[in-house]
Formats: C-alpha cells, sequence, structure tokens
C-alpha cells in the first residue's frame, strides 16, 4: 500500500470518534442537513476545526448505516429546495451519552498527565 | 442496504452532495462575490466531489461488489484491446480445461460414485484362491460345488449369491428375427443380495431355481423397449431361449446392468445349469457376490470362507482341482477393476496438460506485463494501490479461465458425448453424466486456474522496480533480468511436464504397436468369423450335432470363393473360455492332490488348415472317426514341451473324464487373447457331436464381406430358428480387443501432442521477446563487427537451455510415471530406451524450431536502425 494511502487512513482513524460524537450532539438540536452540520460544527468552534467535507459525509452514512441518525429529504424553511436532513434516532441518542462520558474520562486522563499541578491546587 | 439498491444509494449520494454544494455556492454569491468565483471557491472549500463519493459509498456494505465490476469493466476493455493475445489464452484454457473436465466426470462417475445397490459398501465379489502358491493373485471363479459349502457352512454373510454371464439364442417370434443374445444366469437371491428390484413384475423365487421348476426370465429394460415395444403386457407370456419355453416374470429397471452392461436377459441358474456342474467343486465358473453381515470385516468374511475351503479340500484330496482358499475384494473393485489404472493415468495426462496451459498462460501474461510496465509503474507512482493491481491482474486471470472454461465445458460435454457413444460398453458407463460435484470441480478448475496464472503473472511486477521501469523509460539497453528468468522457470517446468507426457503416450503407443504385430500363430488376414450355435433341446443326439455341422461345412466350402472354411468352439483371441484336466497314461499318476490342465477346444479336421495354424508333426483328426468313435486328440506345441519334455507324444494317450484318445498331431501355438503368451490347448473333434456352439471360419482371398449373407441363408435354410452373429474378419476380432489400448494411446498421444505444440508456442514466445528486449545491445555488438552466425549462435543457446534443463527434468520424472504405467504396457518395459531417445529428439528438434526463427531476425538485425529504435 503506498504511504499516502496509509496517512488518509490514519487521520480518519484519529478522528472518527470524536467527529461522530460531534456530529450527533448537533443533531441533538433538531434535523439538519450535511451543510448546516458541517458549517454549525465550524462555527461554534470559531472555525478551529475545519470541516472536511471528505470525513463529513462518510461520518453521516457510518451514523445511518449504524442506525444511529436516518435521513429523509425534505424541503429547507428558507429556500424553496429539497435537502437531504439527518435527524436523531432513540439509539443515536444512547450513543451519545456513551460517546460524550467517554470524551469526558478520556479528557480528564489526559489532563491529570499534561497538568498534574492543576490537580494539587 | 442491499446490494440491488446500490444504485439508488449512488444516486442519492450525488444529489445530496451537489445540493449541499450548490448551498454553499449560493451562500458564497449572497456573500457578493461573482458567479464563477462562488463556484469555484465553494468547489475549493468542498474537495473533490467524485473522491467524497467513492469514500461515502465505501462505508456501505457491497462496495466491494461496484469495485468488482469496475475491476471487471477495465479488464474486459484490456483483454479486448488485444484480441490475438486473449483467443489464445481462452483456447489455451479452454482445452486444458475441458480435457480435465471430462475425464472427472468419467473417473467421478465410474470410480467414485457408490454402486447403486442397496448398502454398496457390504457387497463383496468373492474369488477361490490358492490352488498354486503363484495363483493368489488371480480372481478365480467359484465352483458350484464350493459355493454350496460356503453358502452352507458361513457365519460372516447375511446372503451369498451367484452369478454367471452366457450367451443364448432367442428364438424369432412375432414377426422378429432369431438372435444372439448376451444373458446372466443368477441365483435366486441375487436380487435380494444386491437389493434391487425389478422395475416391473416380481423377482425369482426360490421355487423358480430349481431344474424342475418353470423357465422364468427377467428382461433388461432396453431389451424390453426394443424387442417387445416397451408393452406391459409381456409379462407372463413365453419367449423361446435356445428353443427351450420361458415365462417373462419381470423387467429391470433401466440402469440395471449386472454383472456386465451388454447382459439383456437374466435366468436362474440351478434351472438351467445341470446338477453336475452345480455340485462339482473342480469347474470353476461362477461369480459369488456376498453381503457382509453388519459388524463383520472383510478379512473376517475371507478367514471364515478359507476355513470352509480348506476342510473341502482335505475332504476329497482326490480330486486335485479344488482351491483351499479364498479371496474377496469390493464389488465396486471387481467391477472397475480393468479401467481404473487407464482412468487414473489418462486423470494425470490431463492434470498435466491444464498445468501446462496454466504455464502457458502465465507466461503470456508475464510478457504482456512486460510489455505493460511503464502503464503499471506510473499508475503505481500516481498512488494506485498494490491490492488493487493484483486484484486487476486476478480479474483479468478470472475472466480468461472462465470464458476458458465455459468453452471448455462445450468441450467436455461434446467428448463424453462421443465417450457414450464409441464406448458403451464400458463398465458403469451409464453413470457418467454433470452433476453438482462436477459442476463445482469445474468452478474449482477454473478459480485454481486464475489464481495460479494470476499470482505468477501479478508477483512478476511486484512495485520494488518501479522506480527503475520509469528510469529505464528513457533508455534501455537490455530489459531487466528478472522477468525473462521468471519465463524460462516457468518454460523449464512446461517443457518437463511436456516431456513426462510425450514419454507416457510414446510409450503406450509402441505398447500397442508390438500388442496389434503379436504373432497370434493363426492367420489375420483374409479370414472372417461367424458366431453360432445349435441349442441342445432340438439337437439332443450327438448324431443330430454332428450331422449338422457336417451338412454347413461342406455348403459353406462350395461357395464359390471360399478358399477353406472350418469350425471351432473357440478361435485364438475370443478369450480362455475352458480348460478340462486330463492325465497321460503313459506316464505314472500324479501325486494326490495334484493335477494337469490345459486349454480345451473341438474342431473339425479342416480347421488348422483354414486358421492357417500349422501342423508341425503327424496329422489332423481322422474325419471318418465320428460320435464314440472319434478317439483322437491333437496338442499344441507348448502342450507337448510342458507335459511331455524329452519325448515323443505322437501315440501317446491322454485320459480326461474316463475317456482315452490318442495323440495324433501337434501343431503351432495360438495365443487365446491378444497380449496373452501361449498356452497349451488340447483339440478335440467336433465330429464326436459334444460341443454345440462355437465360431464358423472361412478362408478366402476374394472380399471377405461377401460370405455374410450367403452362410446366414444356408443356416437359415437349414434350421430357420438359428441366429447368426458377431460377423467379424480376424483382424476386426482382434481389434475390438485392443480398442481400449488404441483408445488409450490415442488419447494420451493426442495430449502429448497438444502439451509439445504449448511448449512449443511458449518457448517462441520467450525467445521473440528476449530477441525484442535485446535489440539494442545486439545492434550494438554487430556495430562492434560480431558474426552473424555468433548472434545467432548466442541467441539458439540462450533458447534452448530452458528447453535442455526442462528435458532432462522431464525425463527423470518420467522414470517414475513410467512405473505407474507398467500394468498398462505389453511386452515393453516402461524404461524404454527407444522411446526415451525418440521423445529427447522431437523435443530438441521442436525447441530447436521454435528457436531459430526469432534468432534468425535477431541476426539479421541492421545495426543503425536498432540503435535508432528507442
Amino acid at each position: 500500500m503506498s504511504s499516502m494511502a496509509k496517512e488518509a487512513h490514519q487521520r480518519v482513524g484519529l478522528l472518527q470518534g470524536t467527529l461522530d460524537m460531534l456530529i450527533l450532539r448537533t443533531l441533538l438540536y433538531g434535523p439538519a442537513h450535511g451543510h448546516q452540520i458541517g458549517k454549525h460544527i465550524q462555527r461554534t468552534t470559531n472555525e478551529f476545526l475545519q470541516m472536511q467535507h471528505g470525513s463529513l459525509y462518510p461520518a453521516l452514512h457510518r451514523l445511518e448505516r449504524r442506525g444511529w441518525v436516518v435521513s429523509k429529504w425534505e424541503t429547507a424553511p428558507d429556500r424553496n429546495r429539497e435537502f437531504k436532513y439527518y435527524r436523531l434516532t432513540e439509539k443515536g441518542r444512547k450513543q451519545l451519552v456513551v460517546e460524550e462520558s467517554q470524551w469526558k474520562q478520556m479528557a480528564e486522563a489526559v489532563a491529570r498527565v499534561m497538568w498534574p499541578a492543576a490537580e494539587e491546587n | 442496504m442491499k446490494w440491488w439498491q446500490f444504485k439508488k444509494r449512488d444516486a442519492d449520494l450525488e444529489r445530496e452532495l451537489r445540493s449541499d454544494l450548490e448551498l454553499e455556492e449560493e451562500e458564497r454569491r449572497e456573500g457578493g462575490i461573482s458567479e464563477e468565483e462562488a463556484r469555484y471557491a465553494a468547489l475549493r472549500a468542498f474537495g473533490n466531489p467524485t473522491l467524497i463519493r467513492e469514500q461515502t459509498l465505501a462505508v456501505w456494505p457491497w462496495n466491494w461488489l461496484e469495485s468488482l465490476a469496475r475491476d471487471l469493466r477495465f479488464s474486459l476493455r484490456t483483454l479486448c484491446r488485444t484480441p490475438a493475445f486473449s483467443v489464445i489464452a481462452i483456447l489455451v484454457m479452454a482445452l486444458g480445461i475441458g480435457a480435465n473436465v471430462a475425464l472427472f466426470t468419467v473417473v467421478r462417475g465410474v470410480l467414485l460414485k457408490p454402486l447403486p445397490f442397496d448398502d454398496p459398501d457390504h457387497l463383496v465379489m468373492l474369488y477361490e484362491a490358492g490352488l498354486h502358491e503363484d495363483d493368489t493373485a488371480g480372481s478365480n471363479p467359484v465352483s458350484g460345488g464350493m459355493y454350496d459349502e460356503w453358502k452352507k457352512q458361513n457365519r460372516s454373510y447375511s446372503s451369498l449369491a451367484l452369478a454367471k454371464g452366457i450367451r443364448v439364442g432367442l428364438s424369432a417370434s412375432g414377426g422378429q428375427l432369431p438372435e444372439k443374445l448376451y444373458s446372466a444366469l443368477f441365483s435366486w437371491d441375487m436380487l435380494r443380495t444386491l437389493g434391487v428390484q425389478p422395475a416391473l413384475g416380481r423377482d425369482f423365487t426360490q421355487a423358480d431355481d430349481n431344474p424342475a421348476a418353470s423357465g422364468t426370465v427377467l428382461l433388461s429394460w432396453g431389451m424390453w423397449k426394443r424387442r417387445f415395444g416397451g408393452d406391459p403386457a409381456i409379462l407372463n407370456q413365453t419367449i423361446h431361449l435356445d428353443a427351450k419355453p420361458y415365462t417373462v416374470i419381470g423387467v429391470m429397471p433401466a440402469w440395471f446392468d449386472f454383472p456386465d452392461p451388454s447382459t439383456q436377459l437374466w435366468t436362474p441358474v440351478y434351472h438351467d445349469k445341470p446338477e453336475d456342474e452345480m455340485t462339482s467343486f473342480s469347474n470353476h465358473m461362477f461369480r459369488v457376490v456376498g453381503r457382509l453381515k453388519p459388524g463383520v470385516s472383510v478379512s473376517q468374511g475371507v478367514a471364515d470362507l478359507s476355513v470352509i475351503s480348506q476342510t473341502t479340500h482335505n475332504a476329497h484330496l482326490n480330486d486335485p482341482l479344488i482351491f483351499q482358499s479364498a479371496r474377496s475384494r469390493p464389488l465396486l473393485e471387481h467391477i472397475v477393476g480393468e479401467i481404473k489404472k487407464p482412468l487414473y493415468v489418462l486423470l494425470e495426462a490431463t492434470c498435466c496438460l491444464l498445468l501446462i496451459a496454466c504455464l502457458n498462460v502465465a507466461n503470456l501474461l508475464v510478457a504482456r506485463a512486460a510489455a505493460r510496465r511503464k502503464e503499471l509503474a506510473i499508475r503505481t507512482a500516481l498512488g494506485g494501490g498494490w491490492l488493487r493491481l493484483i486484484g486487476e491482474r486476478l480479474m483479468e486471470c478470472l475472466l480468461l479461465s472462465v470464458s476458458g472454461g465455459a468453452l471448455g465445458l462445450l468441450l467436455a460435454f461434446a467428448a463424453l458425448h462421443w465417450l457414450m457413444q464409441t464406448h458403451h460398453d464400458m463398465s458403469r458407463v451409464e453413470s457418467v453424466h454433470f452433476d453438482g460435484v462436477v459442476a463445482a470441480f469445474t468452478v474449482g478448475v477454473i478459480v485454481l486456474c486464475a489464481l495460479f496464472s494470476g499470482l505468477i503473472a501479478a508477483f512478476s511486477t511486484s512495485d520494488k522496480r518501479i522506480l527503475g521501469a520509469l528510469h529505464e523509460a528513457s533508455r534501455s539497453v537490455s530489459g531487466g533480468n528478472a522477468r525473462p528468468t521468471l519465463r524460462k522457470t516457468l518454460l523449464t517446468l512446461e517443457v518437463g511436464l511436456t516431456v513426462i507426457l510425450l514419454i507416457g503416450a510414446g510409450l503406450l503407443l509402441k505398447s500397442y504397436e508390438r500388442l496389434r504385430s503379436a504373432d497370434m500363430g493363426c492367420l489375420t488376414k483374409d479370414v472372417i468369423t461367424m458366431h453360432l450355435g445349435i441349442p441342445d433341446a432340438r439337437y439332443p443326439t450327438p448324431a443330430q450335432r454332428a450331422n449338422f455341422y457336417d451338412t454347413l461345412l461342406e455348403r459353406v466350402r462350395a461357395l464359390p470363393g471360399v478358399d477353406a472354411a472350418g469350425f471351432a468352439t473357440v478361435v485364438p483371441g475370443q478369450g480362455y473360455q475352458m480348460d478340462w484336466t486330463f492325465s497321460i497314461v503313459e506316464h505314472p499318476p500324479l501325486p494326490q492332490g495334484f493335477g494337469q490342465f490345459a486349454l480345451s477346444r473341438w474342431a473339425d479336421p479342416k480347421y488348422f488348415h483354414a486358421m492357417g495354424i500349422p501342423i508341425l508333426r503327424g496329422r489332423t483328426f481322422d474325419g471318418g472317426k465320428r460320435l464314440d468313435s472319434a478317439n483322437e486328440v491333437v496338442i499344441s506345441q507348448s502342450f507337448a514341451s510342458q507335459y511331455f519334455p524329452g519325448e515323443d507324444p505322437l501315440d501317446k494317450h491322454l485320459r480326461v473324464r474316463g475317456k482315452d484318445t490318442v495323440i495324433v498331431g501337434i501343431v503351432g501355438d495360438t495365443r487365446y487373447a491378444i497380449g496373452e503368451t501361449p498356452k497349451p490347448v488340447q483339440y478335440y473333434p467336433l465330429g464326436a457331436g459334444v460341443e454345440t456352439v462355437g465360431t464358423l471360419v472361412i478362408r478366402s482371398s476374394r472380399g471377405l464381406e461377401q460370405f455374410a449373407l450367403p452362410v446366414q441363408s444356408i443356416v437359415s435354410e437349414m434350421d430357420p430358428d438359428l441366429p447368426v452373429s458377431d460377423v467379424l474378419t480376424m483382424n476386426q476380432l482382434l481389434g475390438q480387443s485392443t480398442l481400449d489400448q488404441s483408445f488409450n494411446a490415442a488419447l494420451l498421444a493426442a495430449f502429448a501432442t497438444l502439451s509439445l505444440a504449448l511448449a512449443a508456442v511458449g518457448l517462441f514466445g520467450v525467445m521473440s521477446y528476449i530477441a525484442a528486449q535485446r535489440t539494442t545491445e545486439i545492434g550494438i555488438r554487430v556495430a562492434l563487427g560480431a558474426k552473424r552466425e555468433q548472434v545467432m549462435r548466442k541467441m539458439l543457446l540462450d533458447g534452448m537451455r530452458p528447453a535442455a534443463i526442462g528435458l532432462v527434468v522431464g525425463l527423470a520424472a518420467s522414470l517414475e510415471a513410467g512405473e505407474l504405467m507398467r500394468d498398462l504396457l505389453f511386452e515393453i518395459k516402461p524404461l524404454d530406451p527407444t522411446v526415451y531417445a525418440a521423445v529427447a529428439a522431437t523435443l530438441l528438434a521442436v525447441a530447436a524450431f521454435a528457436c531459430i526463427v526469432p534468432a534468425w531476425r535477431a541476426s539479421r538485425l541492421d545495426p543503425m536502425q536498432a540503435l535508432r529504435a528507442e
């Protein structure tokens, strides 16, 4: 396998879980289409996370395949066109809780190693 | 999602991406920039939509199917671009796969499928054994008396049943001509032992199977359809066999052909055979089928019977011809016995052929890969995955072998159809047909071929050499070494396998030629034979029988064009048939338990003259001594040398069945079957009126076929109910018994020729390739003053080396393979020097021929052209 392909593979792997969680969290506000989700994550993080469409759509389809979201073509309220809206399922809500708590544990663990002094205070 | 929704999913995704992209574009436009700029900005932000689409689709299962379809399309295009290559590769594969599938179908049908009987694993064929110490290997028929003892005393078999193949004459009836048929005698419990029921009517019962019962007969399905129009009303009708009445009690299923495929009728044995033959211990003539009791092993069963045989032998020490033990083998092995070995040899030959075909296709693919080197290198450099490239190569091979396989399947169908037509008397030929297992085998062979040739080709282009290939692109003086080496190795293998096939074919052909030219001890040209027999029932007295044959021969000899005519119970080439024990009156009696026997034949006085069997000493029978006064015997040369060593046999007396006869002549040896060594024979005069069935021989130098009709009309004038059958010239008669050998030899020769052609094509291809690669090098050499002969010699040597190594490897392997064929060979050793020498010479000649054209072309190169070629 060429080195290029290998790199791409690693990057996806690194972001995969996180991106899934961010998408699920975004959908907690209500149904949204791909463009909105990407824009929302980008805006909320003050453009810190540049949304890669090459990751976003595979992630959305992955979530759909797992049954955490469902999709439907609906007319957007502000534009007279149909978009593919994703909606959180009950299974997706539960998954969000799981992932959130995992992420929290992870962040705390990382924090303890990185800033041990802060904990002593 | 299911795979068939894939298209829909793809379209849906495309729409999703488009609508989101448009939205992005709109938003940018709303930000106040020009339409064109907005579009570019949106695309920049979005990335490559096609790539996103591919990556997103990869999330779903069944995506691999889509990529498979893509590979398929690509491979199809690649193959269509080089039709010559594809056609050759497909044809090569078709031949290899077709031959394998056809032969596997036969092997499966004949050797691997269980017999269609009930619980066939418990069925065994039983033989007598151990009369002489070297007799243990034979498969001796069982005597009626011993069968009786076995049946009464054994504790190992739930049943034992008797069978014997015979020929009977079916009388004319309902406007149909009389005919001679192959028939079988069964003891009443044979069908029960096998676990088979008649398709119509009933089985024999114990009450049918004794001399007092009225005759009963079972018909074969084919006979019922052919002769009686498939009319069920035939049940309980009476037909006449050898002029005796038999009631039809049933019709056997179409598949039933025990004991052999030509059997058309079955009758009860104890009803048909005289009681003395059924109780004799020394008249070995029956096949015995046993069904082992559950839990009893084959060897336990044999041991049980052997004890009974030994006891019986000990109780009758005055009879020297009672065997002392028993042998058995599975029924299937008995039935397929003779055909097993040739089939396996042929199967191995087809495997060789398939391997050669695969090697050749791999070789072609490697050559093509070399030609496509730059394309592949560029694709790899641009990020084409290694697996993806191998996958494509495999897909190409799969396409080749699937098309080859499809074509091969057609070939196999044709071959099997032909085999059924020409070899319908082969054992179990009716169970040969395509079924699930054969289909699975075909698919397996196709996949294996694709993997084998594909992987060889794929690994010849590993990505390590990409950079090299790209570098070479600018100026290559000579191609890399690796691939020619690989191709030469493949070629060496191919040549080696070809040599094995050639040697195998050579041995069989030579053996066949020996067989056909073996001296039968009699004329084989200008002699025609006809089988006929008079039923005992209508000719009950010896005088009637003797008169019939006297009249017949007299009238036949009077036909214009007949040089000589005679009659004998068995003529050379018709098999062993019958032997009799004898004692020599002038010799002291043999010790108790010893006996002498020789083949026995009945002949009229002029038979020897008609058959061209030389009378070495003495004279033939005196035609005037007939019936009871016929007391003469003629013996063969080997009889004389074996039983009268160092003395004159003439005027000595043989005692047979209590009757003394005087030896009046010694005739030349004959072979009872082609390929058998001559055995001692005793000839008795037909004029005694004992025998009733035999073969009429006519010698004429003027067109043998013209006699068939006149003889038939003579016979029907004498007895309208008498069939004449098997009208064969002596050559045809002998040809029939060598049919299998000629078939095997021809088949193997065809395979060998084919593989020789394939090897030559491979050699030619490799040499042309090497020559093309070295064009520049040769140009420089010639420009620097190398002689053309030198260039040619070097190229020739280069090409001949793999051929020579392959030849040595092949010859070495043939030593082993030849051993395997030992049983199939007649009068030649597996290590026949002339065959080996001929094969080596042929192969080298063909290899040289394949190499010489590229080498010559290379030596003719114009150095300027060659150097400019790059």
